[in-house]
């Protein structure tokens, strides 16, 4: 029986910080020789873990169109993601994954898609938006909005991907923050104020579907911008937080009514959401 | 062939009968404190058959307090510790204790996952109950599809029977079992459930169920829980609670990732790292622990997640009962 709370000890490649204040860094993994690299789906996550300091759970931000290297972007606001950010290139760090559900890629092909993300939840919709725009893939989706936003211009992460998605033709990019610098030129406001700017997405092959993930604050305001814009509560996706720890159903941290958040989710429905009892909604 | 056991005497016989075989470890109720509660037992006076059911749960012979997950030595690579146990009997849990490791197993040995450490002592239990001939004045089975007699999860059954017990093979591996201590099989006779007295007016479950998804955002919540200390000693002490968190440490010169139980009722449970909380209030504490137990375990397990043993009732400082919870919520008896 393999042992679902044993570790692959991957190797870091490269920790790069995201932010200019230093709190986010994303660090890239590439695993052991003679391990073949996982597939997995854009919004699934894994733990990570360095023995003697503890494990947490981080979405994996990349696409798993390269799935030989995997990166995590992590928020420094405690002892694991302190020690995961003092990891340096050729450093050993544990991983057990990947775990949830991911987006609904299969579901979503032929769709019109608004992937909307706020700080720190932005990670797995990069994840999914690097994938949808690979060449093997861009054929399956319509028209593709990502709006995303910051608090400020300095916390903006995957700032080489924004410049690139920014000259395709093939997607609209929106990118606000909340409090401008000097130096900012870009849309200021909140995710739901932009969201209200992007209402000329027209419906182009199987109708729109929205994947949203980002603070509870930003999702609340956000969800009703999407009912006016038409979008039905099963076209709505919301990656989830939660304080998951097991990653596997069997620790009960990650409880919402009768599904756990990190075997039935991190990604639900609108729909199935507004089933559960309404602590997360 | 004997298939009764009369008196105590025999009893105590039989207990020795399964110390005598080579190559077992046996967890019955001992005294503790005031109280009593499972743990090994070399030699049968050690046990307290008479205990009308012991404080603490047989929990931790599954699913251990505190548990090495992996281990690493100094320089070395980290190693899984699941441990190969040998044959463990667990002697004179109560019907609601066997009912608890039923739902034990749809956790942690149920689902996409195994989990490896509860399984391999899963796989080495063997559970021999009793009946009870009286219910405690906190005992509340028969609301959670229980019953003095309940043979779920147990693999032999000692029935009560006048002065003596019945005994009821289950299983397969209690047959195996009192064929090796020196019991014959039972001869079919099983004891009315309905000669024995019943732990109160049973609640009908499903409408129960129902009632409490109704009352989710019932204002009543916070004035009916405000006592609570939130000290968790409610799922410390219940057989079939099943959360735990993952922490490092040091422990004798090695490094080792363990589990220990935690509790829903803690304030940390579900606190995120950016200090957002969906549940910050002892009322979504506790409402959360009932309707996990009455609700949604209906829904991810087919059973509830309680049976109804009565220890959070007696266990907890400020008298919170969770019968008088499950009334108010679920509307009438």
């Amino acid at each position: 029986m393999s042992n679902p709370y044993a570790p692959v000890p991957m190797r870091v490649e490269k920790s790069v910080t995201e932010t200019e204040d230093g709190s986010i860094r994303t660090i890239s993994l590439t695993f052991p020789d003679g391990t073949a690299p996982f597939g997995f789906v854009p919004g699934q996550f894994a733990e990570l873990s360095i023995l003697g300091v503890g494990e947490a759970p981080f979405g994996i931000a990349s696409s798993p169109m390269s799935p030989d290297m995997l990166d995590f972007t992590i928020a420094r606001v405690g002892t694991v993601t302190t020690e995961l950010h003092y990891l340096e290139p050729g450093e050993s760090v544990g991983l057990r994954g990947p775990l949830g559900n991911g987006y609904p890629v299969e579901g979503l092909s032929g769709r019109d898609l608004l992937v909307i993300g706020g700080g720190f939840g932005f990670s797995t919709l990069r994840a999914f938006t690097n994938y949808a725009l690979h060449p093997g893939n861009r054929g399956n989706f319509g028209g593709i909005t990502v709006v995303y936003g910051a608090r400020n211009p300095g916390l903006l992460l995957y700032r080489d991907d924004l410049c690139d998605w920014a000259a395709r033709d093939d997607m609209n990019l929106v990118v606000t923050v909340d409090r401008a610098d000097e130096g900012w030129t870009g849309m200021t406001g909140t995710v739901p104020a932009a969201v209200e700017k992007v209402k000329g997405v027209k419906s182009v092959l199987g109708g729109r579907a929205a994947l949203v993930c980002g603070p509870p604050a930003m999702i609340r305001y956000t969800l009703p911008v999407l009912a006016d814009l038409g979008l039905a509560p099963a076209d709505i996706f919301l990656s989830l937080e939660m304080k998951m720890k097991c990653g596997i159903g069997k620790c009960g941290r990650c409880g919402i009514g009768g599904s756990y958040a990190c075997t039935d989710g991190p990604v639900y429905s609108l729909e199935r959401l507004r089933g559960l009892p309404g602590e997360f909604r | 062939m004997t298939d009764t056991i009369h008196g105590r005497e025999s009893l105590v016989r039989l207990l020795e009968g399964i110390l005598a075989m080579p190559g077992v470890t046996v967890y019955a109720p001992v005294a503790e404190g005031d109280g009593a509660a499972f743990d090994r037992v070399l030699s049968a006076s050690e046990a307290l058959l008479d205990s009308s059911g012991a404080v603490r749960p047989p929990r931790q012979i599954l699913a251990p307090m505190t548990e090495t997950l992996l281990a690493m030595e100094p320089g070395g690579s980290a190693v899984d510790s699941v441990p190969a146990p040998e044959p463990t009997i667990l002697f004179g849990a109560r019907p609601c204790d066997a009912r608890a490791i039923v739902f034990l197993d749809r956790v942690y040995a149920g689902g996409d996952r195994i989990d490896p450490y509860y399984a391999a002592r899963r796989e080495a239990l063997t559970i021999l109950s009793i009946g009870c001939r009286e219910p405690r004045a906190t005992c509340f089975c028969t609301s959670t599809r229980g019953g003095p007699l309940s043979v779920e999860g147990s693999d032999i059954l000692l029935e009560p029977s006048g002065e003596g017990w019945i005994v009821r093979i289950i299983t397969e591996r209690g047959a195996s079992l009192v064929g090796r201590a020196g019991l014959g099989s039972s001869d079919g006779r099983v004891t009315d459930p309905a000669a024995f007295p019943q732990a109160g007016a049973p609640r009908d479950l499903s409408a129960l169920r129902g009632r409490l998804e109704q009352a989710f955002d019932d204002p009543r919540w916070e004035a009916l829980t405000a006592k609570c200390l939130g000290c968790g000693a409610c799922t410390f002490l219940c057989p079939s609670c099943h959360c735990f968190d993952i922490v490092d440490a040091e422990e004798d010169g090695r490094i080792v990732r363990s589990r220990i139980w935690d509790s829903c009722q803690f304030k940390t449970f579900t606190r995120q790292a950016s200090g957002h909380d969906p549940r910050p209030t002892g009322a979504d504490r506790y409402r959360h622990r009932l309707m996990h137990k009455f609700s949604y375990c209906l829904e991810s397990y087919g059973m509830p997640g309680c049976v109804g043993c009565g220890r959070c009732v007696e266990a907890c400082p400020v008298n919170l009962d969770i019968r008088l919870l499950l009334d108010a919520f679920g509307g009438e008896r």
